[in-house]
């Protein structure tokens, strides 16, 4: 039954997504011709790793794409994360109404292929069965107060709300007792200000966002240690080098939920399969070629995902690059 | 609890109050009523510019960028254009403490007679980055300037709907 909602839901994600490219391109052709579109460059941000406009880790309050108050606008993105050893692939589209409300919705796969093979090998068996763990994100943000660009006189800054309903595949194997997340599907909700110090070509961001999300939903959500709604805090500094070119930092707070039941049914409660959770930061460049086109390249450091040292996947600090590409109109 | 309340509301009042201050404002208007914000202190982002000078010739470049581009032709390809850029020209060298004297009106006053929408005001702000960046003005000025001109959309944005050009003759 699953099976069928997920391959109804991908497809029609795939769908939008063929859509939404034509659209991007149709328009683009377009705004090539005038060789405008109408918000600032880089003011949209860029795609978060959930699809939100924002950071690269973090949703900011923008509203993704470059229509203004009276337009629609929209981007789709590519993201590649490849630490240690570890890959997260995601891809999906933002659109943008009269800088007002945002629409995402993101697909991500993440590969544990080295890990799998490693358990598998030390075990004699393949508890995993899989070497992906993928997720659907939907993400919606309003834009309740303030002009994060254009009120530089003051400290208001723009305020966003947001949600991202977060839908994992992998039913089967983060609730089974290797991880043990109490649900495969989640919605965390967010508030966003951010604001442009233009005389002093910085942009910062603040967001709080309630979780119970373990490794943003990958190995699902909730868990032995805790299962209920986490504050947990989003940092971000941009500063802005020209105006097509910005550098910056990023730090997120994660929960940390997860103990491996495995843990006490098999190995007397010692701590084997090691899910502890830790917080992400990274540090980024970011550069919009054109007003379609902005790419995001960055270190990024994940922490511990899952350890099993006794196989000898010693996978403690994952950290590695970051690179995304966005085309939006 | 009722007294928390209320130490609450007013706690909640003044953080709103202090952040939605725009402080210098009523300074500002009453040392000079049009010029749309407080001029900036020192001179470091005048010279920057290259001085009056260098205003000018930025303005004409500008004025160039603006007709060219089909989103601000409507409203700038006209017999204005001398006077629009005199006018810039006074109120950058005054923002840039460049001892000028704006003699214009107010910001809503000169854009009371057209509608503009935020594509126009954002559409305006590039062709100044194209000007700026064309008379090699550093990024940090450019938006220590930037950030004089951008709240100024408050008083001169008049829709969220469609754009409309005031009605001049046409520049000979
Ligand atoms: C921060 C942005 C802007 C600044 C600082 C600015 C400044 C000025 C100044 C100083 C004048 C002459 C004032 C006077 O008549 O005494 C003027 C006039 C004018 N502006 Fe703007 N302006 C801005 C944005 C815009 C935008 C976005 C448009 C349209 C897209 C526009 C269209 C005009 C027109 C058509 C006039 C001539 C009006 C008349 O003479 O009746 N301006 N502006």
């Amino acid at each position: 039954m699953k099976t069928i909602q997920k391959q109804a839901q991908a497809l029609l994600c795939n769908s939008l997504l063929a859509s939404a490219v034509a659209v991007i391109f149709a328009t683009s052709a377009l705004a090539d011709e005038l060789n405008y579109s109408n918000k600032l460059l880089l003011t949209g941000g860029v795609s978060q790793v959930e699809g939100a406009a924002g950071g690269g880790l973090t949703p900011w309050a923008v509203i993704g794409g470059y229509g203004t108050n009276n337009e629609v606008g929209g981007s789709v993105h590519y993201t590649y994360v490849k630490t240690g050893d570890y890959k997260l692939d995601t891809y999906g589209f933002t659109i943008g109404l009269f800088d007002r409300v945002e629409f995402s919705v993101a697909e991500q796969s993440f590969d544990l292929g080295k890990l799998r093979n490693k358990v598998t090998a030390g075990l004699g068996a393949d508890v995993f069965g899989r070497n992906q763990l993928t997720q659907t994100i939907v993400g919606l943000k309003v834009r309740v107060a303030g002009e994060a660009i254009l009120d530089a006189d003051t400290w208001m800054p723009q305020i966003a709300v947001g949600l991202q309903y977060k839908d994992n595949d992998e039913t089967d194997f983060i609730k089974s007792a290797v991880i043990g997340a109490k649900s495969d599907h989640g919605t965390d909700v967010y508030v966003s200000a951010t604001k442009l110090l233009l005389a002093q070509n910085l942009l910062l961001n603040g967001t709080l966002r309630l979780t119970k999300a373990n490794q943003f939903g990958l190995l699902g959500f909730g868990g032995d240690k805790h299962d209920s709604y986490q504050p947990m805090l989003e940092l971000s500094a941009a500063y802005l080098l020209r105006k097509d070119l910005a550098i910056g930092a990023e730090y997120r707070m994660k929960p940390d939920n997860l103990r491996s039941p495995a843990n006490d049914l098999l190995f007397g409660g010692a701590n084997v399969v090691d899910l502890k959770e830790d917080d992400a930061f990274d540090v980024f460049i970011a550069y919009a070629p054109t007003k379609n086109i902005s790419l995001t390249a960055a270190y990024v450091n994940l922490g511990n995902i899952a350890t099993v040292k006794a196989v000898g996947a010693d996978y403690g600090n994952q950290e590695g690059v970051y690179l995304s590409a966005q085309i939006g109109f | 609890m009722n007294i928390n309340i209320k130490a609450a509301t007013a706690a909640l009042l003044a953080t709103a109050t202090f952040l939605m201050a725009q402080p210098a404002i009523a300074e500002v208007y009453a040392q000079n009523p049009n010029l749309g914000n407080t001029p900036m202190e020192g001179t470091a982002t005048f010279e920057a510019f290259g001085g009056k000078e260098g205003l000018v010739k930025i303005m004409d470049d500008f004025m160039i960028g603006l007709v060219a581009d089909p989103r601000t032709k409507p409203f700038f390809d006209n017999n204005k254009q001398t006077f629009i850029k005199a006018m810039l020209v006074e109120q950058m060298c005054e923002l840039m403490n460049g001892g000028c004297k704006y003699p214009g009106r107010d910001m809503k006053a000169s854009h009371a007679n057209m509608k503009v929408n935020r594509e126009g005001f954002n559409a305006l702000v590039e062709q100044f980055q194209f000007a700026m960046d064309k008379h090699n003005v550093p990024f940090s000025a450019q938006n220590k300037l930037l950030a004089k001109l951008a709240p100024m959309y408050r008083e001169i944005e008049t829709t969220t709907g469609d754009a409309v050009p005031p009605v001049f003759p046409k520049a000979e």
